[in-house]
């Protein structure tokens, strides 16, 4: 099934034989593979379970319900956390809600739907054993959160209420008010508090995870830095789970919490984990656009908003005439123009990129030229104030209080940012990486979405993983190990690792330059912005495969890295993050650049249909381009897992 | 409680967990029932104030009446009880209500000063280096701990001055209430001390009827804002009708010149349980 | 870009001094340290501000401040800081991250300390330790199900009433502005949310009075005791209601006798 292609320059088998990515997909009828094989995968007895130590990195949906169900089952459980508090973990800012085929709505919805839209909505670049199964635990997961107590909104009989969101023609999605994230997150807390409170886990906090260790091939433990005392130590158990989310902050500006990163992820990937489709990274297009130079971070709004606001921009180039005094005919309603049936509605990718067309053409509007108007005027003029205020007062109230503008009397200024990344580390069906004993779990890994994620399937995927996957694969993989001790920490694997940190430690400390590292990554961001952005062309891929080894070279030259390793020391823990931004850039372009087609978040310029849309190629690529790493200053080598598509026919989207 | 790797500093507790009492002792262990008996001890004191005063009005229906008022507390279980006994039984709840009162108020005001302390290094106990912006927190609120004491210690003076004795010395009458009620508040500096003291007692009643609700969890969020209306009328009567003596006194339209029976401890005496007897 | 129909004049800036608290650890005494912030945009949020300190900290060769922080939009409950003697500033119901410099004026000094409390130590500069909130919630701040152990999520309908205010409740973002703000560094809305996010459905009900009992004992080992002062409402930046705290004095009260009862005792 597997074969490979060598970094850089397109497809060319260099005769990697099959097995190398066996996705260990069982076999059988799509509907029955999960549930037959929870049935044959092999059981570790309730007593024996407290024999062996599991490592969980990452307090987020994933982590948090993982860490928890794990220790329910008995194993003993070590999980950490860079936050001083596992509720800090980003989950926490998702808003909208959380996909599940429970068809309370009764419209229809059903597992298969649940499946098919998500691999559809993915655009045909997931595994569908893994998305179906997905659509299977949907179920419990709200069923689990509920008796948790989250508290989702409910209709006045008291019973579950739903709503509808993109890429769906059903009402599947539960919330609670614009908080979903947050109440889920609360949820998988409290349960992980339980255990921790029942000492059957041991809770790390302010701990970051700086390297993956291993012992002939298989994962044995990790290097942590205590983030206030700067101590390095290590860590051994039988298995390690990366709960470590997503890479949007590569792009510096994104909708991610300023601490996210890839670091624990691609430290595996430096381990010898293999690090998944790069270049699948989503854009939202209603974010509030950068107002200045300092801009830290990006706040998203939801997309709902473009139910009844316009979108335009002044026909005339660097037009500087407040939005009032533009006359109708000299706007550019451009969505409405070129999509006439979706108009505004048209999906996120297209929405966005077209935003990005008008702004590079010189038609940006606000003071850096920066956004495209969101336009609300003409429905208050049509519904009234107080109508538009009952419906969307929340997010106009949040747009007036970062920009200062009333959207009741302005136009609203949005631009597309990145919120999500659908690659991550690979991992089979058992959700395990490359590397035997270190799996990976929610948006760390590049499992369920394909190539682009259907709104309100995030949450879902994060405690699927966490409650429902996890904690019966990896069971299957310990029984084996059954009177295996960890590797003692007087292993030499252990020393080694730790003297690496500390040695990597050293180094950003002792470069003595003369920039900071938000400065570095905030150029580094520019370039993976502008050229691994929402359009991607390949003499844009290959300038950035130019400058960003320009630029890190700059990095490990001029980088000042005031203070030193023995407190808490915020631009010590940022250069290294930012470290491994410079290397997973380098294989985001790397990744973009061999995959020629456009599918979901990927858009290749040179690939699209007469009409602008994205082109897939599922002759060539309806594969996982899975990267391995060998050294530093190594091009990784790509291998593939190819996708096969046996419940859901490919087609291609049209929104004219 | 399990370990954590970090042991961080702030997981350390600040308060020795007690060995717990019997109930319902225990109830008094912890910082909410402490308020909670704070607010039920409030509330009696609260009644003894009120019905103190209302009984003091008598004061304005002369010399006879208020003597007739006295005795009927003193006689108060009619025949079937010793006399004062029950009176004293009240004076004795009365007074263990004021103890508990106060001891929760101290105790819990060390609980929050050891909370805060070494809190920074700005001054040891909480405090800001910023003036203190309060939003919510008001004057009443704020001062709880310095209007308790005054009014402790005006309780003292009070029973000292008219209970006691002790100021009066030879113009003292046991017996006439009425008579050492004008004669104490005829002296500027008593009547100074008198208001003052009052209107501290307001301030700290206003704050304790909104908060006791809080304490009690007997609260409706419908009836927030009727519980402040209820604070600032009660605060009210109170303040009216217990300033009303002193000021009475010192203009002059309460005195003794009306007087039928004469100024002693013993025909004096037997003058108004006659004239009481009379009505 | 000036201002027409409400629109803010971007582009302008503001010269602040501010006096910024650092201290290198929880046992080192710490001192204000005053810095000049000229051109500062009125766009920039609060935390992008001291992000602007830091930079120039940096190109000077000096050590940048240290504070919390994470999500920057309002909700994970990291950034804390003290302005100008209010918890997360001046603006009702804003995280510090969520604070815009325009609503200062050019000038201003403002002072810049981390949350006070004995339970909040200083881990370095403005950044305060807050793991006691965790030993709360460690304490019963849960509803004891095991992953899998449920039945559907329909089978037990919760009053819309009930999951509303439960809600309401549970937004609290765990920032500790309660704490910070309260004259007597007490823990009380903290608490008292999470009880009634979890009390007030039929799904906490098993636990309701173990779970009272245990987190207000729990909360007393390390805050003061509440005197209705409404501070902490004032300052949280999820309004979270004054009303729970009366909640959970009647639920801990209650518990005392019901926990009695429970095992047998009347």
């Amino acid at each position: 099934m597997a074969e490979s292609h060598s970094g850089g320059n397109g497809p060319a088998s260099n005769g990697l034989g099959n097995g190398v990515l066996d996705s260990r997909v069982p076999d059988g009828p799509m509907a029955d593979k999960w549930t037959d094989h929870k049935f044959s995968m092999k059981l570790v007895n309730p007593n024996n379970k407290r024999r062996f130590e599991i490592i969980v990195v990452g307090t987020g949906l994933a982590g948090a319900s993982a860490a928890a169900s794990l220790s329910e089952l008995g194993y003993r459980v070590k999980v950490f956390t860079f936050h001083d508090s596992p509720r800090r973990a980003h989950s926490i800012a998702a808003q909208g809600g959380i996909n599940a085929a429970k068809n309370y709505t009764n419209d229809g919805d059903s597992v298969h739907r649940l499946f098919y839209d998500t691999v559809k909505g993915g655009d045909y670049r997931s595994r569908e054993a893994n998305v179906h199964r997905l659509a299977e635990v949907s179920l419990n997961i709200i069923d689990q959160c509920a008796a948790q107590g989250v508290p989702f909104a409910r209709e006045y009989g008291g019973l579950l209420d739903n709503r509808s969101f993109g890429g769906a023609q059903v009402s599947r999605t539960f919330y609670a008010r614009g908080q979903t994230g947050q109440q889920l997150l609360l949820g998988a807390y409290q349960a992980l508090a339980k255990q921790v409170a029942a000492g059957s886990v041991e809770l790390c906090t302010r701990t970051e995870m700086l390297d993956l260790v291993t012992k002939d091939g298989r994962a044995c433990g990790i290097v942590t830095r205590d983030l206030i005392s700067g101590e390095i130590a290590a860590h051994t158990g039988h298995a390690v789970v990366l709960a470590t989310g997503g890479y949007g902050n590569v792009y510096y500006l994104s909708t991610n919490a300023m601490a996210c990163n890839v670091t624990a992820a691609w430290r595996a990937h430096r381990r010898g984990a293999y690090f998944a489709n790069a270049c699948y990274t989503q854009i939202h297009p209603t974010c509030i656009p950068a107002s200045d130079e300092f801009q830290s971070k990006l706040t998203l709004m939801s997309e709902s908003l473009r139910n009844d606001g316009r979108i335009w921009v002044p026909e005339q180039l660097d037009d500087a005439r407040s939005p009032d005094l533009i006359p109708v005919a000299e706007r550019d309603y451009y969505l409405e123009r070129k999509y006439p049936a979706f108009g505004n509605l048209v999906p996120r990718d297209v929405a966005s990129r077209n935003a990005k067309t008008v702004v590079d053409q010189g038609k940006g509007v606000g003071p850096l030229r920066n956004g495209v108007y969101l336009d609300f005027s003409e429905v208050i003029e049509r519904d009234g104030h107080p109508a538009v205020a009952a419906k969307y007062g929340n997010l106009f109230d949040m747009y007036e209080r970062i920009t200062g503008e009333n959207p009741y009397a302005v136009p609203m200024r949005i631009y597309p940012a990145i919120h999500y990344t659908m690659g991550g580390l690979w991992v089979d069906y058992h959700l395990m990486t490359t590397v035997p004993g270190c799996y990976s779990i929610g948006e760390a890994n590049f499992s369920d979405h394909g190539a682009n994620r259907l709104g309100a399937s995030a949450l879902m995927q994060g405690l699927a993983d966490g409650y429902f996957v996890l904690p019966y694969t990896i069971g299957d993989d310990l029984a084996a190990r059954l009177g295996e001790p960890v590797v003692p920490l007087s292993d030499p694997v252990f020393a080694q690792a730790v003297s690496e940190v500390n040695d990597a430690t050293q180094r950003f400390l002792s470069i003595g330059g003369t920039r900071s590292v938000d400065w570095f990554h905030r150029e580094l961001g520019k370039i993976v912005w502008d050229c691994i952005g929402m359009e991607r062309t390949s003499a844009g891929l290959e300038k950035a495969l130019s400058e960003i080894p320009a630029l890190e070279a700059e990095f490990w030259a001029d980088l000042r890295v005031p203070g030193s390793g023995a407190n808490l020391n915020s631009s010590l823990e940022k250069a290294g993050r930012v470290a491994d931004f410079f290397e997973l850039a380098k294989l985001m372009a790397r990744d973009a650049l061999v995959r020629e087609e456009s599918c979901g978040g990927h858009f290749r310029a040179e690939h699209q249909t007469p009409e602008g849309e994205a082109q897939r190629d599922d002759e060539n690529f309806a594969h996982v381009a899975a990267w391995e790493w060998h050294d530093t200053g190594t091009v990784q080598t790509r291998h593939v897992e190819e996708l096969e598509f046996t419940e859901v026919a490919l087609t291609q989207r049209s929104y004219k | 409680m399990a370990p954590t790797a970090t042991q961080a500093a702030g997981s350390a507790p600040v308060f020795k967990t007690k060995r717990p009492l019997p109930f319902p002792l225990n109830i008094y262990q912890s910082a909410i029932g402490r308020k909670w008996v704070m607010a039920w001890t409030g509330i009696g004191l609260l009644g003894f104030v009120i019905v103190h005063m209302i009984g003091n009005l008598h004061l304005y229906e002369g010399p006879s009446r208020m003597y007739e008022y006295a005795e009927t507390l003193r006689d108060l279980g009619g025949g079937l009880l010793p006399r004062t006994l029950l009176l004293w039984i009240m004076r004795v709840g009365l007074l263990a209500m004021f103890v508990v009162h106060l001891h929760s108020a101290y105790t819990l005001k060390e609980r929050s000063r050891l909370a805060s302390e070494r809190a920074g290094f700005v001054g040891g106990a909480k405090k800001y280096a910023s003036k203190r912006d309060y939003i919510a927190a008001n004057y009443a609120s704020r001062t709880m701990r310095w209007t308790g004491p005054i009014v402790g210690l005006y309780v003292l003076f009070h029973l000292a001055d008219l209970t006691w004795g002790w100021w009066l010395g030879d113009a003292y009458v046991r017996g006439d209430p009425y008579h050492n009620v004008v004669e104490s508040l005829s002296s500027i500096p008593v009547a100074i001390i008198y208001v003052v003291a009052n209107v501290a007692l307001a301030v700290h009643i206003f704050h304790g009827t909104w908060s006791m609700f809080q304490s009690l969890g007997v609260n409706n969020p419908r009836y927030n804002g009727l519980r402040r209306n209820l604070a600032t009328a009660l605060v009210g009567v109170v303040l009216v009708g217990n300033l009303s003596f002193p000021v009475l006194v010192q203009a002059g339209l309460v005195d003794e010149d009306n007087r039928d029976c004469p100024v002693n401890d013993t025909t004096g005496l037997e003058c108004l349980e006659k004239e009481a007897g009379a009505h | 870009m000036s201002g027409t129909n409400g629109q803010a004049s971007h582009g302008g800036t503001l010269s602040l001094t501010l006096r910024i608290w650092r201290q290198d650890g929880p046992d080192a005494p710490g001192r204000f340290h005053t810095f000049d912030a000229p051109n500062i945009s009125e766009d920039m949020s609060f935390l992008e501000l001291l992000d602007i300190i830091n930079e120039r900290l940096i190109e000077g060769g000096d050590v940048p401040i240290e504070f919390d922080h994470d999500c920057r939009e309002g909700i994970c409950g990291m950034c804390s800081l003290m302005i100008n003697g209010r918890a997360h500033g001046h603006e009702l119901a804003t995280t510090t991250c969520q604070l815009h410099m325009r609503k200062f004026t050019d000038g201003d000094v403002i002072t810049v300390e981390p949350f006070r409390a004995k339970a909040f130590p200083v881990v370095r500069d403005l950044v305060v330790d807050r793991s006691s909130f965790d030993r709360i919630i460690e304490a019963g701040g849960y509803i004891s199900v095991n992953t899998g152990a449920v039945g559907d999520a329909n089978q037990t309908p919760v009053p819309k009433e009930a999951a509303d205010t439960s809600m309401d409740a549970a937004a609290c973002i765990g920032c500790g502005a309660c704490v910070a703000a309260c004259p007597n560094s007490a823990a009380q809305l903290f608490t008292s949310a999470k009880l009634a996010h979890l009390n007030l459905i039929p799904q906490g009900q098993p636990q309701r009075w173990e779970r009272t009992e245990a987190m207000v004992e729990t909360m007393e080992q390390f805050f003061g005791s509440c005197t209705n002062h409404g501070e902490c409402t004032e300052a949280c930046p999820k309004e979270i209601s004054l009303d729970f705290i009366a909640f959970m004095n009647r639920d801990y009260v209650k518990a005392k006798i019901k926990n009695r009862k429970l095992t047998g005792q009347s």
